[in-house]
């Protein structure tokens, strides 16, 4: 499958490729004992395969939406997409060029500025030391671009882009609030003129109130400079209000990816349905639900076939046997489950409460 | 009408810090009927668990109760002594906090601990003690509960972990749970399990639950009543559908259109510009009128209090009768 994939990319086909393609992407982690324990023990080593054969094409100015549990292996893609794990198999295509390969520092760097990554904690992610001025100025003064006067009014202006001061340069990233802090890193983020943005949950360690601005700013900035995202989160509402595609993922694998309103009226996958039944809404319909019974399996030892059959109703023999492969419905969805394959799991619609009404 | 099971009067508290004496909760009334589920939502730093954690009396020095009353079942709490308070806390009141895992201790075995809380609050042998925790075990859905019970707490997962403490918290069959954002930790599909276990309990041995998160998908989904809270005091409080669908509240109006829903295409989310105050920058007045929409003279010299607002109780201004009236005509 991957042979095929490889062959059938080749760079001159640039001109109509997404602007960022992901094929049969995997990711694995060495998560063995010491090699003495290993000998002493008579272990065998063990592998995490955190993400496995993963594949979906982002559009110029689009957002694409990773949803799932804790574990499931978003983060790890967004890590791989952006460059900062190697992936152990596939490939990351941006703008045709297969930037997962490169070997030397020096044939991603063009690439580099033009892809950034938000991250959850916005703590974490601003140097304390730094003024916020610099830490905006960084990734221009990293390429030359532009010095003295001239990187002043430019760090104003990304300030000002993401509704801060100018005057705030001065300031260090503790006197900041959560909210204002991702500001700092949307505006790092933008410094150097990045085009394809991988936010890691950015909004999942804020407040509703604040959390509702970043969304915004963000949806701005989309349309004002045609910002591509790829968006890490949890949080189902969230992904409706900021994709245009969705892809859910399970122990790694991408069970199901759609355009985000056929995924959310017409789920496919077992799971895909089971995520959206079980999340609490404001919707309060009153419609019963089901909790499905049982936890995420543990990813060092995932079951054999698909890795959801132990928690699938409609999981049979074969589900237990062989991993189901991704396959398009004739709604555009695709959708890795046998039971959607075979025909055993109609179409199910989804409604959703008419908007709130305001007093 | 029977008096409420929990009544919370006009409370108060403070954080005294070397130039001045911070407060954090100003003037927080509600009650909690028999068998009702409490919502107490707002964002960080709102109090909401502050005054989950006044009513079972752990707050942490230097914070203190400082004004008002906690009356549980009739009997006034919040000035017991620690000794007393003890014997409350487990028999009457339980609790459930965020992370399972530090409400466990790791060195011994989930029976021992569960064997060790019922014995402090019933008469019981330690034989019937171990039988009465397999039974709490199995009824919070605990599989092969008599074998589970000799596991620490590291061997359990996240969901099976906070069923325990669910379980720890059900031990003396308390009136009243305090449950501190009690399934923030954990996945979506065990987070269901959780809170639908929490219905089922209040249903069955009519338990209130005061519910403290800041997802208000959790409280609709799962709470009767609902208590939004704003910078230590109470905004607004009334029936879970009326807040959510008919909020009064400006805040409350602005934080229910801040929530991006599914299903909903919208471009924008409705946006409260600011942030919510410090505790030492309060304005005087009411605490939303920095950012508040519809701010007239009054809200910045008085603090409003709770007023009737159909169906929920507001506190703003805005629902005055006397100025209603005087616009009426």
């Amino acid at each position: 499958m991957a042979e095929r994939v490889r062959k059938h990319t080749p760079v001159a086909a640039a001109a109509d490729m997404p602007l960022v393609r992901v094929t049969d992407l995997a990711r694995y982690f060495d998560v063995s004992k010491p090699w003495l324990n290993r000998v002493l023990e008579r272990e065998p080593r063990q592998t995490l395969r955190a993400v496995d054969g993963v594949s979906f094409d982002i559009p110029k100015g689009k957002t694409f939406s990773l949803v799932g549990e804790s574990g499931c292996g978003k983060s790890t893609v967004a890590r791989t997409v952006v460059g900062l794990y190697r992936p152990t198999k596939g490939q990351v295509f941006f703008e045709g060029r297969e930037i997962s390969r490169f070997d030397s520092r020096q044939e991603m760097r063009p690439y580099r500025s033009r892809i950034q990554m938000i991250f959850q904690d916005p703590y974490a992610s601003l140097n304390p030391r730094w003024r916020v001025k610099d830490i905006v100025a960084e990734p221009i003064r990293a390429e030359n671009r532009l010095a003295g006067k001239a990187l002043d009014a430019r760090v104003g202006e990304l300030l000002k882009q993401v509704k801060l001061s100018p005057s705030d340069g001065m300031k260090y990233p503790h006197e900041f609030s959560g909210g204002q802090r991702q500001r700092i890193s949307i505006a790092r983020a933008l410094a150097s003129e990045a085009e394809f943005l991988v936010c890691d949950e950015p909004t999942s360690a804020l407040d509703v109130s604040v959390q509702a601005q970043i969304l915004n700013l963000m949806k701005e900035l989309q349309r004002t400079f045609a910002l591509t995202y790829l968006f890490i989160s949890h949080n189902l509402a969230v992904v409706y209000h900021v994709s245009d595609w969705v892809g859910v993922m399970y122990l790694g694998r991408l069970v199901e990816w759609a355009e985000k309103r056929t995924l959310f009226r017409y789920p496919r996958h077992p799971y895909t349905r089971m995520l959206l039944d079980t999340i609490p809404d404001l919707d309060m319909s009153g419609r019963e639900r089901a909790p499905v019974a049982g936890e995420v399996p543990n990813p060092i030892n995932p079951p054999s076939g698909c890795p959801f059959h132990p928690r699938c109703p409609h999981a049979n023999e074969r589900c237990k046997a062989e991993l189901p492969r991704s396959l398009p419905t004739p709604e555009g969805a695709f959708v890795a489950c046998h039971a959607v394959e075979e025909g055993r799991l109609p179409v199910e619609k989804r409604d959703y409460a008419l908007p709130r009404t305001d007093a | 009408m029977a008096q409420p099971l929990l009544q919370v009067r006009d409370l108060r508290i403070e954080i005294p810090t070397r130039n001045k004496v911070l407060t954090a909760i100003d003037g927080v009334s509600f009650d909690v009927a028999d068998g009702e589920i409490l919502g107490m939502v707002g964002e960080s730093g709102a109090g909401k668990s502050l005054t989950g954690a006044a009513i079972i009396g752990l707050l942490d020095p230097p914070l203190r109760i400082a004004g008002g009353e906690i009356i549980l079942e009739g009997q006034r709490i919040d000035n017991l002594s620690y000794a007393r308070m003890r014997r409350i806390r487990g028999k009457k009141i339980g609790a459930i906090f965020q992370d399972p895992l530090t409400s466990l201790n790791p060195l011994f075995t989930v029976g021992r601990q569960l064997v060790e809380t019922i014995m402090t609050h019933i008469d019981i042998t330690p034989t019937k003690a171990r039988a009465r925790a397999v039974e709490l075990l199995r009824e919070v859905g605990i599989p092969a509960a008599e074998r589970r019970i000799d596991s620490y707490p590291h061997q359990f997962s996240g969901g099976m972990r906070q069923r325990v403490v669910i379980a720890l918290a059900l031990c003396a069959n308390p009136r009243l749970i305090i449950a501190d954002e009690p399934t923030t930790a954990l996945d979506v599909s065990i987070q269901a399990q959780i809170l639908a276990l929490l219905k089922r309990l209040t249903r069955e041995h009519g338990t209130s639950v005061i519910l403290v998160t800041h997802d208000m998908g959790v409280i609709a989904e799962t709470a009767n009543r609902v208590a939004v809270m704003y910078a230590g005091r109470i905004a607004e409080i009334g029936p879970v559908r009326e807040v959510v669908r008919h909020p009064s509240h400006p805040y409350t109006r602005g934080l229910m259109g801040a929530i991006p829903t599914m299903g909903h295409d919208i471009e924008q989310l409705n946006q409260i510009d600011g942030s919510m105050p410090r505790l030492d920058g309060i304005p005087p007045g009411c605490a939303f009128n920095p950012r508040c929409p519809h701010a007239f003279e009054r809200c910045f010299k008085d603090q409003p209090v709770l007023l009737d607002a159909g169906p929920t109780r507001a506190a703003c201004w805005l629902y005055d009768t006397a100025r209603l009236e005087a616009a009426n005509g």
